[in-house]
């Protein structure tokens, strides 16, 4: 059963590294680096707001931060435009960790629903700041170094170092998901006080779930600066940004591993399409808008856990028919048992 | 540093804070009784201030007169939103979903808003627009004392029907604990759908106001919303009285910090100041005490 | 006497409200200790200042020895004082085992339990101990949520045992089961203690309490009213004076008298 498993996603994994060898048109690959981008965010905003049910709409100040990460240092670094910058991706991530720590300390105080308003709150804070300290170039932004090997193949590094953010950011996230950590963060979803009262440290808990998911999404930001080369406030600073993480989350299944991989997949790359091909962004406003409300209200679980749930259905059934003659059988032995099953 | 600047300033803070504390209320109230982060509100008080924009240019109806029907147009466009998508939600992740079916209807009007009346942005006119009266060296707008006197009105009969009738001790008894409001019989799904009529229906006002003192399109939802929500947060969510002393303060301190700073850190300062408060009451500054053990 | 849990002057007024003034309370190693009074006389306040769940406003709260009051209720269930709640609460979207294993880390730095996997084989053997004491052990594998009211108070008591507390704190541990699985958890009570666990009880089950307690507290408005044996409190007329006045209790009134 395992073993079965683990093989889909060696596939899985084979089928994405192939993917730049088999199609070169620049259109798809550059749809493709996006995609890597948000697969990789979505699974790390899952790793916290998706185990810990604290769903933060801030994610793009960890982004962002990457973000201006790469743009300044490469800058200030004076380096050389090429492969090198990609050792600021992991900087990048490391800074929005920084970053994440006092957020993470004043926003995870209070209780889930004013944590969204905060995650909000303390967002425009890193917006407006970008837009009105010197050092980050106000908005008309900053312009990285200018990347210029080779036209066929430019997006193919891009590409392989997003897909690596992909994998090492599903590969955090199952971690989490087997580690005593990540019950923690589950029982802190389920029921936080009554946790605490188990022993768990729900705020250094909380924190350190909230820097760990910091460090992919401002690696991906960095990687998204060193890709389009000049990078603006409103967009590495963009409200949708988390909108979209937590939609494509919730559409693929919030709290499973691949409920966001295949959410960002489908989201994504659909969306990077749409935009070129409809160049009307009002309509295309209505088209996520009409699509997220479809989801939401018809498949609340997302589709990942919708599907499970069907696949499973049967045997779920089965298992439960053979429980329950256990308990009946169980119930002519043991008086405690004849008040469990009783209790019904 | 000029005295009368920031008199003025102080002046404009109070006059608008009170429009911001109308809209606010019906955000926080919508919190309180349904636990239902509305964020389409940002984007409601575009579609009221676009509805009185509608009636002024194809049919001259003035601003206020033209209340008249964007009120209770804005009322019946809050409980479609209730009935077709808020009424059905349940579970734990109510609050979160709520987030993200309220964002998903904002997107859809915002859209449909651009393609009606384009992105190019709008002012509302009328003749008072422009005018205002001094008191000594100090200038009052029109439009600005018309907005404080509207939501001085709308405040008070928000705050006449919650405590002097029947259906408001209904949605006071929600707001304080559902279950125990449905278990004296009343009826939460009624209360909630109207509730987030009225909670919709102050945004016409709000937005009438909004779009007589600055040019708008519909993408001026976001800083709207954010403003909004940060003034809930800071009053405490769910209280009203709370929402209203946020309101005032909240664009008071921001007016103020634009005169003796800069405009540019105006917005900022909103933050700033939330982060602050919460630092020192998580609660915010009338919000009920966390308490841990059910 | 020797104190294992000890109250003094607990003092808790939430608003316009006295919860709790000046409550005295002692809970002896190895004694299983009923709190029982009417409605609102400040039982469960009393529980949630013990447990770290409220501050107090005044008062004292010490475990063997040491001075816990205020203390985080993280830390005081570390220091080995559990509790279970009047309305029993699980975490319903893991599974029953995964419930168990929740308390199996108390004692460990949360920087080594981001690095360690969920569970040892001799923790799960462990919680499947556990599980199999209380009667639930097949149904380890479900979601919790799909637990019956009763089976959900058995799993409340099994969680809080795994990390080997030496006081158990129960919150109205018969209240809306039946009366054969309110026996079965009687006896899981006195097996523990005879094994040398502590228990401290808040219930309104009058004959639950008479027969399973060494020591019965009583509190009214807030205070101790009386403590000694089942015996002498069922003797001592103030008792019955404070359940008569306490209006909205009739069941109890009667229920004292009659025990």
């Amino acid at each position: 059963m395992l073993q079965k498993k683990n093989l889909w996603w060696v596939l899985a994994i084979a089928v994405f590294a192939m993917y730049p060898i088999v199609v070169t048109n620049p259109l798809f690959t550059t749809i493709a680096v996006f995609t890597t981008i948000y697969m990789a965010c979505a699974t790390s905003w899952n790793m916290f707001s998706g185990y810990s049910g604290y769903i933060a709409l801030g994610s793009a100040v960890f982004y962002g931060s990457g973000a201006y990460t790469m743009a300044l240092l490469s800058l200030h670094l004076h380096m050389a435009a090429g492969s090198d910058m990609f050792w600021l991706v992991p900087v990048g991530g490391l800074v929005a960790m920084v970053f994440a720590v006092p957020f993470g300390w004043i926003a995870l105080r209070v209780r889930r629903h004013t944590f969204v308003v905060i995650t909000i709150a303390v967002f425009f804070i890193f917006q407006l700041s970008a837009i009105n300290f010197g050092f980050t170039g106000g908005t008309s932004g900053l312009a990285l170094p200018f990347i210029t090997w080779g036209y066929q193949n430019f997006n193919t590094p891009f590409y392989y170092v997003g897909l690596s953010l992909v994998v090492f950011a599903t590969a955090l996230s199952a971690a989490v998901r087997r580690s005593r950590f990540g019950l923690q963060l589950l029982a802190i979803r389920d029921d936080e006080d009554r946790a605490m009262g188990l022993g768990v440290k729900v705020s250094a808990v909380k924190i350190t779930g909230f820097t760990l998911s910091a460090f992919t999404v401002g690696a991906a930001g960095a990687l998204y600066a060193m890709f389009v080369g000049q990078i603006y406030p409103q967009f590495v600073f963009d409200p949708m940004f988390d909108v979209s993480i937590a939609l494509m989350t919730f559409l693929g299944g919030l709290g499973t591993l691949t409920g966001p991989l295949l959410g960002a997949l489908v989201l994504e790359a659909s969306q990077q399409y749409l935009t070129v091909t409809f160049s009307n962004s009002s309509l295309y406003l209505i088209l996520f808008g009409a699509l997220f409300l479809i989801v939401i209200m018809f498949m609340p679980q997302g589709v990942v856990v919708y599907l499970r749930d069907r696949v499973t259905r049967r045997a779920e059934r089965e298992r439960e028919a053979v429980a329950a003659n256990d308990l009946a059988t169980a119930d002519a032995v043991a008086p405690l048992d004849v008040a469990v099953g009783g209790a019904h | 540093m000029n005295s009368i600047a920031l008199l003025s300033a102080a002046k404009d803070g109070i006059l608008t804070g009170s429009i911001y504390a109308l809209m606010a209320t019906g955000l926080t109230l919508i919190f309180g009784v349904m636990d239902i982060i509305n964020l389409a509100q940002g984007i409601l008080v575009i579609l009221g201030a676009y509805l009185s924009y509608a009636l002024q240019v194809h049919w001259h109806i003035d601003l206020f007169v033209g209340l008249l029907i964007t009120i209770p147009t804005m009322f019946i466009v809050g409980i479609v939103i209730e009935r077709l998508f808020m009424s059905r939600l349940k579970g734990p992740e109510k609050t979160a979903m709520s987030l993200l079916v309220t964002y998903a209807v904002s997107l859809l009007i915002e859209g449909s808003l651009n393609m009606i009346f384009s992105v190019n942005d709008v002012q509302l006119q009328g003749w008072y627009v422009p005018k205002a009266f001094a008191i000594g060296q100090i200038h009052f707008g029109y439009v600005y004392v018309a907005g404080f006197i509207l939501a001085g009105v709308l405040l008070s009969a928000l705050y006449f029907m919650l405590y002097r009738t029947r259906f408001g001790v209904s949605v006071r008894a929600s707001l304080a604990d559902q279950t125990s409001a449905a278990l004296v019989g009343i009826d939460v799904r009624r209360v909630s759908t109207i509730t987030f009529g009225i909670g919709v229906a102050v945004t016409a006002a709000g937005g009438m106001i909004y779009g007589a003192t600055n040019s708008f399109n519909a993408s001026s939802s976001y800083d709207l919303i954010s403003r909004l929500l940060t003034i809930i947060v800071l009053g405490g969510m769910g209280s009203l009285g709370g929402a209203m002393v946020a309101g005032v303060s909240m664009v008071f301190i921001g007016d103020m910090v634009g005169v003796i700073w800069s405009p540019v850190w105006s917005s900022m300062s909103y933050f700033v100041v939330l982060v602050i408060v919460l630092l020192l009451r998580p609660q915010g500054l009338f919000g009920k005490q966390l308490t841990r053990a059910a | 006497m020797d104190v294992l849990l000890s109250a003094t002057g607990v003092t808790k007024s939430f608003g316009g409200l006295q919860a709790l003034a000046e409550c005295h309370l002692d809970v002896e190693r190895g004694s299983v200790t009923g709190l029982i009074g009417p409605n609102g006389s400040g039982k469960t306040t009393l529980f949630n200042v013990i447990t770290g769940y409220v501050k107090p406003d005044a008062g004292t709260v010490t475990f063997d020895g040491r001075d816990i009051t205020n203390a985080r209720p993280d830390a005081v269930f570390s220091l080995g004082v559990g509790r279970t709640f009047q309305l029993t609460r699980i975490f319903a979207r893991i599974s029953v085992l995964e419930n168990m294993l929740i308390a199996t880390q108390h004692d460990e730095s949360w920087l080594r339990g981001l690095l360690r996997s969920k569970s040892s084989k001799v923790e799960v053997d462990n919680a499947m101990e556990l599980l199999e004491f209380v009667g639930i052990a097949r149904l380890a594998h479900l979601q919790a949520g799909a637990l019956s009211y009763g089976q959900r108070k058995l799993l409340e008591l099994a969680y809080v045992l795994v990390a080997n507390p030496d006081v158990i704190l129960l919150d109205e541990p018969a209240g809306g089961v039946n009366l054969t699985l309110i026996n079965g958890i009687k006896e899981k009570i006195r097996a523990l203690n005879k094994s040398g666990k502590t228990f401290l009880i808040v219930e309104h089950n009058m004959e639950f309490v008479m027969s399973l307690c060494d020591r019965v507290t009583v509190m009214h408005q807030g205070t101790n009213l009386v403590t000694g044996t089942p015996a002498e409190v069922r003797a001592n007329p103030l008792v019955l004076d404070a359940y008569l006045g306490g209006d909205d209790d009739d069941d109890l009134t009667e229920a004292v008298a009659g025990a």
